[in-house]
């Protein structure tokens, strides 16, 4: 009883701690109310098991904890994206196992009945097993691929259907025999599973899959509430689950694309790249000096950033820039689609970690208007976000996307490493418009230079 | 084959009715999912999109809640394959908890200075 009052009081710390982020003001309350949870949550477990064992367990949870806390302080907020991803894959493996546990020791979680494990417990079990292998791998590839070691190969897809079948039918077996080799058999095809599910996907779909990996994580953390009966754990996946749910969503719909294209179909992409990268044509190519002639003059700037300042770190030196140009009367705003960057919000956290202040920063409904009375566009390492294309071309794959009309302001200065074409693979008509200016090299290196050049 | 597969079905109505389970799972556990996935879908709507990237480190540290099966697991003497894989199993979501909630925390006061 008292344990249940416990679990309850957990559950209703988390729904605080994700209703805190509503505001920024109140964000941090929910954080240590997230944090207040776990702690009551791991006092009721420890108390419901009656256990000696105190060590053995407090053990378990400093080193983990120690890690945890080191790899959280050390990795930049560039590398953001991979570290939610690696974590991913933990809360999947950890799934696994304890599911693993539960196959073996039944009587531990009160699932055994003199006959076997209860039926509806060897589903629940396998499925807990399922959604953590796929979390586990899916999260373990992404990792790799947004680290950049793993670049991807495209898998066809009647393997992925062969899969997924084998899956639903080892689940049934698995519930009728109880039987443990199919156990093992079906946590192995789920791991196969969540490999060949997340391999393909391009690194313009990142933000697609880091979210959803976020909600399988919730969903495994339910299935294994289901199996051993515990509330809390079904109440905090589901919340997780939805999380993540929603969160693919409204990527998705940055997009204009279905979840279904995004995991099915992304060798879309590379058939349109072969295409557009015929030849090359003339753009105008302007020196940094040109560009600070052109900020200084302006009396409006919306500075668009994308995957390319994470890389260079470009943001303070943008920030300095920008309360340059605040200084002589000219309004910095910054423009932020739903999918720049390679998870959502990381192009929010970046400007809020060159202390960019918070209402400078506009999401695309709020600023999309502005862009026909803004002087200059300042784009920095975005391109399909802003590629016209997405408007005019129905043939190309990013065709319906909502972008940031940035075509729209008097002059767009265009920060890019390389002429190369976004991660989409399509050419950019902007970088060839009568008042682009294109300023090649490192984005930190040129908005440096760029505020240089104002100087003197 | 047909007994059974009825006597399969039986047992599985069975568990989802009769509330067999000792504190969860079964049809009350899925009214509770259910629930929570309606009380999750109105809390995220709510949430701005400013804040994506603290929602998703933030609920990757909650979910590692998973951390009370391990603790089930490791916590007894009996098994000891079960007693291994939950010391694992709490050590990687103890990574997690730590970890996700410092980010979080890390992420949030950055939003916090300008204010």
């Amino acid at each position: 009883m008292m344990v249940d009052v416990l679990y309850l009081t957990a559950a209703v710390c988390f729904i605080f701690a994700l209703g805190g982020l509503s505001r920024a003001e109140s964000a941090q309350r929910g954080n240590l109310c997230g944090i207040f949870g776990m702690a009551i949550a791991c006092v009721a477990a420890y108390l419901s098991v009656n256990s000696a064992d105190f060590w053995f367990i407090l053990i378990a949870i400093v080193m983990g904890g120690g890690i945890g806390v080191f790899i959280a302080r050390a990795v930049s907020m560039t590398a953001l994206p991979q570290m939610v991803a690696g974590f991913h894959s933990l809360v999947g493996l950890a799934a696994v196992l304890i599911s693993f546990s539960a196959c073996f020791a039944p009587e531990l979680f009160r699932i055994s009945t003199p006959s076997g494990i209860k039926v509806l417990s060897l589903l629940e079990m396998g499925l807990g097993s399922t959604i953590g292998s796929v979390t586990f791998i899916g999260s373990l590839i992404a990792f790799l691929k947004l680290q950049g070691i793993y670049k991807g190969h495209s898998i066809p897809l009647p393997l992925n259907a062969f899969f997924a079948s084998s899956i639903c039918c080892l689940l049934f077996y698995f519930t009728v025999t109880e039987s443990e080799e199919a156990f093992l058999l079906l946590t192995m095809i789920s791991l196969l599973f969540g490999a060949t599910l997340i391999m393909p996907v391009g690194g313009a779909d990142m933000p697609v899959v880091v979210s959803m990996l976020n909600s399988y994580s919730g969903w495994a953390t339910s299935g294994i509430g289901f199996t051993i009966g515990n509330h809390l754990l079904i109440i905090t996946g589901a919340l997780v689950g939805s999380s993540g749910a929603i969160l693919s969503y409204i990527m998705c719909r940055g997009m204009n694309r279905s979840l279904w294209s995004v995991i099915f179909a992304p060798e879309q992409a590379k058939a349109n790249d072969a295409v557009a990268s015929g030849g090359t044509r003339a753009f105008k190519s302007g020196a940094p000096e040109d560009a600070a002639f052109i900020l200084k003059n302006a009396n409006s700037v919306i500075v668009v950033p994308g995957y390319g300042m994470a890389t260079s770190k470009a943001q303070y030196a943008l920030k300095e820039l920008g309360d340059m140009l605040k200084k002589d009367g000219i309004s910095v705003k910054y423009a932020i689609h739903p999918v720049a960057g390679r998870m959502p919000g990381h192009m929010n956290v970046l400007l809020a970690e060159a202390d960019v202040r918070y209402d400078d920063v506009f999401e695309l409904e709020e600023i999309n208007r502005d862009f026909s009375s803004c002087d200059v566009a300042y784009v920095v390492g975005a391109n399909d976000v802003v590629n016209p294309a997405a408007k005019n071309d129905p043939s190309c794959s990013i065709y319906g996307m909502p972008i940031l009309e940035a075509e729209k302001a008097k002059i767009i200065l265009f920060l890019k490493r390389s002429m190369g074409t976004g991660y989409a693979g399509i050419d950019n008509e902007l970088f060839y418009a009568s008042n682009t200016m294109v300023l090649l090299g490192d984005a930190k290196k040129t908005t440096e230079d760029i505020i240089k050049a104002m100087r003197e | 084959m047909e007994c059974s597969f009825r006597s399969f079905v039986d047992s599985f109505f069975w568990n989802l009715g009769a509330g067999e389970h000792a504190s969860g799972g079964g049809i009350y556990g899925v009214t509770v999912f259910v629930l929570a996935c309606f009380i999750g879908y109105y809390l995220v709507w709510s949430v701005t999109p400013a804040l994506h990237a603290p929602l998703i480190s933030v609920t990757n540290a909650i979910s590692s809640v998973i951390i009370v099966g391990a603790i089930f697991a490791a916590a007894q003497c009996f098994y000891g394959q079960a007693r291994i894989f939950g010391f694992a199993a709490i050590l990687l979501t103890a990574i997690n908890i730590f970890g996700g909630f410092t980010i979080t925390h890390r992420m949030l006061s950055m939003f916090h200075r300008k204010k």
